[in-house]
C-alpha cells in the first residue's frame, strides 16, 4: 500500500494520497497518469493490468488501486 | 448563394427540428433548441450594442457552449473560446490580443469569468432564455458579408506567444462543403467529438452536424483514460464516426482494448494532426476491417483540414500513411528553396491556395506577413497563399506525402538529417509503441524519447545497427508515457525542456 502511495506521490507531490478518494471523479488523475500508473504497476509489482481492469472504480483511490493489484496478483 | 454559416442551422432546424443536434450523452439539445437559444443570445448581444467584435466564451464542453458560438455569430460578432484548464497567462495574452468587451460563461465558470474584469460578464442561462428580436437579427444579416470573421482560434506558436487565426464565413462554408462531400457525411452520421472546442478541429463535427442534420456527442474527457469505458460509450450512443487526434486512437489500441472491445457501430475513422504509428494503425485496420479510414492533414491557418487520404489500398511495410490530395476548391503547391515549383517527386514546402486560406493572425501583421504571402509563381496580381512550414512530396501514386516539419529537417555535424527516420528506426521493434525525436538547437543535440520495453542502452545498441553514426541520438530517454498538449498531440516543447534540464548518456 505504501508503495502505491509512493508511486502516486511521484505523479502529484501536492496531493495527500493516503486520504484522497475521488482521484478520477475529481479529475486529479488524467489519462497520462493512468498510462504511467499501469506501466509502473507492471514494473514495481510485476502485475499486468488488462484493459478490462482500467476502469474509474479501480483508480479512484490509493486503496482501490492497491486492492486491484492484490486481486490481480492472486489470480 | 450561401453567405453565412447559420443558414445551415436555419435550414436544418426547419427540416428536423426535434432531432438531437448536440449531446453529452446525459444532456442533449435539439436543432430547434439550438436555434431558439442562439437567436436569443444574438438578440441580447445586439441589444447591448455589440457588433463586429470578439466575444469570449468561458464554458465547459456542452451543447450550450456551441449554441453560444452560434449566438455570437447571430450578433455579427466572432467567438473566442476559453477553457478552465488554460493557464491564466494564456488567457491574459488572448485578452490582450482581441480586447473583448464581453464574456459568456456557464454557472461553473462564472466566477472565473467575472475575475477577467471585462465590461460585461454574461450568464448563459440568462441571455439564452430571452425573446428573440427578429428584426434586429435580420438587419445584422443584411449588413454582413461572407468575409466577416466568425472565430479566432489561438495556436500555441513556437515562440510561446499564441497567435490568433481569424476565419470567416466563406472559408468555413468552403471547408464544410468539401469535407462533407469527401468523407460522405449525411444525416445518419453520429459523431463522437474528442478535440477541445477552443480549436478549429471540432469544426469537423460541428459544421457537418448543422449542414446535414447529423448528431454530435461530446465525449467526457475522463473517458479517454479508460479505453473499455470509452468503447462502451461509443456503443451506447451508436457512434459511427470519429475524427480524433492520433493519440486518442492510440490510447485505445496500445492498452490492448481493441480486440475484446471493438466499437460495434464505427464505420468511419478519420484521424490527423499527427503521424499515426504504423503498428497502431494496423491494429485499428484489423479490428475494423469494414470501416473507412481517412488520414486528414491541414493547418488551422487554412481552415480545419486541407488534404485527405482514404485508406483504400494496403501500404508497404515501411510506407508512411499519405495525406493524399487536397479537398475540392483547395490547391497544394510544393515550393523548393528557391520559391519555384518543386521538381516531380522532389520535396518542397507545402503551400496552400484557395478560399480555405484564412485571414491571418489577429492584430499581428508581422507574423501574418511571414506566412501568408504572395504566390511566388504569380507575378501578375495579388494572390495570397499560406506557407505551412511542412515539407512534402508526391509518391508514385501521385499522392501527397508529409515528410516532416521544416524544423524537423536538421543540419547536424554537416549532415542533413530527417528526425522522422530516427523515430522509424526506434519503432521498428515490436515492443516500442511510440518514439519521438527532437533536436535541441542550443545544445546541438539529437534527443529520442520513446515508450516501450527496451531500456536506453538496448535502444542505443539497436539504433547503432540501423543508423549511421551521425544520426545517433546523444540523449535517449525511456518514458512511461509521452506528455501531451491540450489537443492531445505530443508536447514537444516539454520534451525539449527535459533535454535542457538533464544530462544524459
Amino acid at each position: 500500500m505504501e508503495k502505491v502511495i509512493e508511486i502516486l506521490s511521484e505523479l502529484h507531490p501536492d496531493v495527500d494520497f493516503a486520504t484522497a478518494d475521488g482521484l478520477i471523479d475529481d479529475g486529479v488523475l488524467d489519462s497520462l497518469d493512468i498510462v504511467s500508473l499501469v506501466a509502473e504497476i507492471d514494473t514495481e509489482f510485476g502485475v499486468t493490468v488488462p484493459a478490462e481492469e482500467i476502469i474509474p472504480e479501480n483508480f479512484n483511490s490509493a486503496e482501490a488501486i492497491f486492492a486491484m493489484i492484490t486481486r490481480l496478483d492472486e489470480e | 448563394m450561401q453567405k453565412n454559416i447559420l443558414e445551415y442551422l436555419e435550414k436544418t432546424a426547419v427540416r428536423v427540428p426535434d432531432k438531437i443536434a448536440f449531446s453529452t450523452g446525459k444532456e442533449s439539445m435539439t436543432f430547434r433548441e439550438v436555434q431558439t437559444q442562439s437567436r436569443a443570445i444574438g438578440s441580447h448581444l445586439a441589444s447591448m450594442g455589440l457588433y463586429g467584435e470578439s466575444v469570449l466564451i468561458f464554458m465547459d464542453k456542452h451543447p450550450r457552449t456551441v449554441t453560444a458560438f452560434w449566438g455570437v455569430i447571430y450578433a455579427g460578432c466572432f467567438y473566442v473560446c476559453l477553457d478552465e484548464k488554460m493557464p491564466r497567462a494564456r488567457i491574459d495574452s488572448i485578452i490582450d490580443s482581441v480586447k473583448p468587451r464581453a464574456v459568456i460563461a456557464d454557472k461553473k465558470n462564472y466566477k472565473a469569468a467575472e475575475a477577467l474584469s471585462l465590461e460585461f460578464t454574461l450568464l448563459y442561462d440568462d441571455i439564452s432564455a430571452g425573446d428573440e428580436d427578429a428584426d434586429a437579427l435580420a438587419s445584422i444579416r443584411c449588413r454582413q458579408c461572407d468575409t466577416d470573421p466568425i472565430y479566432v482560434v489561438f495556436t500555441s506558436g513556437s515562440t510561446g506567444v499564441p497567435k490568433g487565426v481569424v476565419a470567416c464565413h466563406r472559408s468555413v462554408i468552403d471547408y464544410t462543403e468539401s469535407l462533407t462531400d469527401a468523407l460522405g457525411f449525411d444525416e445518419n452520421t453520429v459523431f463522437a467529438n474528442q478535440t477541445p472546442l477552443y480549436f478549429d478541429a471540432p469544426l469537423k463535427e460541428l459544421m457537418p452536424t448543422l449542414k446535414m442534420g447529423a448528431t454530435t456527442y461530446f465525449v467526457p474527457r475522463m473517458l479517454f483514460s479508460f479505453p473499455v469505458r470509452l468503447v462502451e460509450y461509443l456503443d451506447t450512443y451508436k457512434i459511427n464516426t470519429v475524427c480524433w487526434v492520433v493519440s486518442a486512437l492510440v490510447q485505445i489500441s496500445s492498452l490492448g482494448a481493441l480486440e475484446a472491445h471493438t466499437p460495434k457501430y464505427l464505420t468511419t475513422v478519420a484521424f490527423g494532426s499527427e503521424v499515426f504509428p504504423r503498428k497502431q494503425y494496423d491494429l485499428w485496420r484489423a479490428a475494423l476491417p469494414n470501416a473507412r479510414f481517412f488520414n486528414l492533414y491541414g493547418p488551422t491557418e487554412a481552415t480545419g483540414m486541407s488534404c485527405y487520404w482514404r485508406a483504400d489500398r494496403e501500404l508497404e511495410a515501411d510506407e508512411p500513411i499519405p495525406v493524399g490530395r487536397p479537398f475540392d476548391n483547395t490547391d497544394i503547391i510544393l515550393l523548393d528553396a528557391e520559391n519555384k515549383r518543386a521538381e516531380q517527386g522532389a520535396e518542397g514546402e507545402i503551400c496552400i491556395r484557395g478560399t480555405c486560406v484564412t485571414m491571418g493572425y489577429y492584430n499581428n501583421y508581422e507574423r501574418t506577413d511571414e506566412a501568408f504571402v504572395q504566390n511566388p509563381l504569380n507575378s501578375a496580381y495579388r494572390e495570397i497563399i499560406y506557407r505551412t512550414g511542412d515539407i512534402g512530396k508526391y509518391n508514385s501514386y501521385g499522392e501527397l506525402v508529409f515528410v516532416s516539419r521544416k524544423d524537423n529537417q536538421i543540419k547536424h555535424m554537416g549532415h542533413r538529417i530527417e528526425l522522422g527516420e530516427i523515430e522509424s528506426a526506434a519503432m521498428k521493434r515490436e515492443d516500442v509503441a511510440r518514439a519521438v525525436c527532437l533536436y535541441n538547437k542550443d545544445k546541438k543535440e539529437i534527443a529520442l524519447f520513446y515508450v516501450g520495453e527496451p531500456d536506453e542502452k538496448q535502444m542505443l545498441t539497436e539504433l547503432a545497427q540501423a543508423l549511421p553514426r551521425y544520426m545517433l541520438p546523444s540523449y535517449v530517454e525511456k518514458m512511461k508515457a509521452l506528455p501531451l498538449t491540450d489537443n492531445g498531440k505530443i508536447d514537444r516543447r516539454t520534451l525539449i525542456e527535459r533535454t535542457n534540464r538533464k544530462e544524459n548518456t
